[in-house]
């Protein structure tokens, strides 16, 4: 798993209210829900500006709060290509693991990457490197089960699998 | 090997003798539960699977309380989807509207989740029933999907944190002042990904209803469950309630905790969280300056009777600030009759509240309570993010039910001891 792109930088704590705010929860469509990815966040013109692909980095404990899936779907339906922060919120990384929004941890990579950043993310070799500044970093490598989960698809495939659907 | 209580209920569940944190296991589920902003997406991945029948048609809830009475026409839309999927599959446990109460408040008060229970929802705020001693904990839509086709759900063993409180709660001082002092002190990712086990003399003594305030909240901490040891209060409660057989857990004496930390709570006034963090906690006597636009008592966290009381006995005979608007949403219609019954309605509505029927409304900035541009709520909820109940810019502080009614007639943040 390989990603390219710019990346945005949001601080400690983002909630899942800032990511896809109550207002919006009267839907579960994607494209919809991804016009408002981030609104209320620190980068409230995030879809006005980000382009497809662009990376979220974030400080500490990101997607904390409600339990959402609205807000991975969002990040995803906008085109995020993936998401890479210091901490995950609990419930926000089994989200993101169940319906497939690539995510990885990582305090020196965080530390290491200002907004508009070039930065290229190599899932499987374990490092990001940031194209901007020349320099690389190494990501927690993903748990066993967590792989398992990806390659299955996703929770659900996952599961249609074990059930015999 | 000594466990903890939730590595007891855990191993419990998945048939085996023991477990130990960071063990990966499989758990058979005694409740799952969903409500109409989470539901939708649980039952879109459901049939996307192809599943036609689900494990077990008593052990689904499906409850529309966040965006109902339908909010609007798109709300209206979700929760015709519980509805249908409900009829559809024979769910016993579907409240309507006129019958339904706030989940995390239904659900106890009618005995649908018991002591030993291992339980998931769709909604942060599950950890809730681990005030009754079971394990429970806030997952995804798609994992209540999951859950739904095969009755279980895959957990990380999580290491225990204890909590021992110590001392005299003085008077207006309860759970919620408990919990918001705690997580004041570990932080809004103190108990990240860890079991936050609530114990000492102070919780022994705590009535029903402050141990499920404070394992409500543990989710602001991070916590993947809070969860207090059963004991002749939990009896008590559950005896009465329970609508199947239940059964205790308790920590061994030598079991392994991550973390221990003890709180002298005698002397602590009662606490408030600011914007824009649940950690973000002073004690109430800082705040007088502040003043308020709304007060809101209600929520998972504090709608249940004895908090109804609590707002009442404060403000009786008093009148709600020229400039501020009062709404006391009571949690479930059994606590609507019973407010009624003792005259907690009038008391309010005398004193120029809003008493409206069961839903999370404002809570989340749903309904029934909207905060504009600017504007200020003190609240007996349990979130204060950016934008949680209105506009991005207005601000939430979070209190116990007395100190939201003396509030609302100081037009300030303040104490009952303040009222004339």
């Amino acid at each position: 798993m390989k990603f390219k792109g710019n990346a945005w930088k949001f601080g400690a704590d983002v909630d899942t209210d800032a990511i896809v705010p109550a207002r919006y929860l009267n839907t579960s469509d994607p494209a919809e829900l991804a016009k408002h990815c981030m609104e209320d966040s620190t980068n409230p013109d995030f879809m006005k500006k980000m382009k497809r692909g662009d990376i979220i980095v974030a400080e500490k404990n990101f997607g904390c709060g409600s339990s959402r899936e609205h807000a991975p779907i969002a990040i995803k339906a906008a085109g995020v290509s993936c998401v890479v922060a210091k901490s995950f919120a609990r419930i926000f990384y089994r989200n993101c693991f169940n319906m497939g929004l690539p995510i990885f941890e990582s305090v020196e990579a965080v530390d290491g990457i200002k907004a508009g950043d070039q930065i290229e993310v190599d899932g499987d070799a374990g490092v990001v490197r940031n194209l901007t500044t020349n320099k690389a970093f190494t990501i927690s490598p993903v748990p066993p089960f967590m792989q398992e989960l990806i390659e299955a698809g996703g929770l659900m495939a996952y599961t249609k699998k074990k059930a015999g659907l | 090997m000594p466990m903890t209580i939730t590595e007891k209920i855990l191993a419990a569940h998945c048939g085996k003798k023991e477990v130990k944190p960071g063990e990966l296991i499989n758990a058979k589920l005694d409740l799952v539960l969903a409500n109409d902003i989470t539901a939708p997406i649980s039952i879109k991945e459901f049939r996307a699977a192809g599943a036609k029948k689900v494990f077990d048609s008593d052990r689904i809830a499906l409850i529309p309380d966040h965006f109902a009475p339908n909010k609007d026409i798109a709300s209206a839309e979700q929760c015709n989807l519980l509805r249908r999927f409900s009829r559809e599959h024979d769910l016993s446990l579907y409240f309507e509207v006129g019958r339904m109460g706030i989940e995390h408040a239904l659900l106890p008060e009618q005995g649908i989740v018991a002591p030993g229970d291992v339980v998931i929802g769709a909604d942060s705020h599950t950890c809730t029933y681990g005030a009754l001693g079971a394990f429970s904990t806030g997952v995804g839509s798609t994992d209540v999907a999951a859950a739904m086709i095969t009755g279980e759900a895959w957990f990380k063993v999580p290491e225990s944190m204890k909590f021992i409180y110590k001392g005299k709660l003085g008077k207006w001082v309860g759970g919620k002042d408990i919990i918001l002092r705690t997580i004041g002190d570990i932080g809004v990712d103190g108990a990240l990904y860890r079991a936050m086990e609530f114990t000492g003399e102070v919780i022994k003594k705590l009535p029903m209803y402050g141990r499920l305030t404070i394992c409500n909240m543990a989710i602001e901490a991070g916590g993947k469950n809070g969860i207090i040891e059963p004991d002749d209060i939990t009896e008590k409660y559950a005896a009465k309630r329970a609508r199947r057989k239940y059964k205790f857990y308790k920590s061994d004496r030598k079991a392994n905790y991550v973390d221990v930390r003890e709180y002298e709570l005698t002397g602590m006034e009662p606490q408030v969280a600011c914007p824009h963090l649940p950690e973000n906690v002073k004690p109430v006597s800082l705040l007088a300056a502040v003043n308020i636009d709304q007060s809101v008592v209600g929520s998972c966290t504090n709608g249940r009777i004895e908090d109804m009381r609590e707002a009442a006995r404060v403000i009786k005979g008093h009148e709600v600030h020229p400039y501020v608007r009062m709404i006391v949403i009571p949690a479930t219609q059994a606590i609507y009759k019973q407010c009624i019954k003792e005259g907690l309605v009038d008391i309010f509505i005398d004193a120029g509240a809003a008493f409206s029927t069961p839903t999370c409304g404002p809570c989340l900035g749903g309904h029934m309570g909207i905060l504009a541009s600017g504007e200020r709520a003190i609240a007996t909820t349990n979130r204060n993010f950016v934008g949680r109940m209105g506009h991005p810019t207005s601000e939430v502080y979070l209190s116990n039910p007395a100190i939201a009614a003396a509030s609302a007639v100081l037009g300030r943040i303040g104490r009952p001891e303040e009222l004339k």
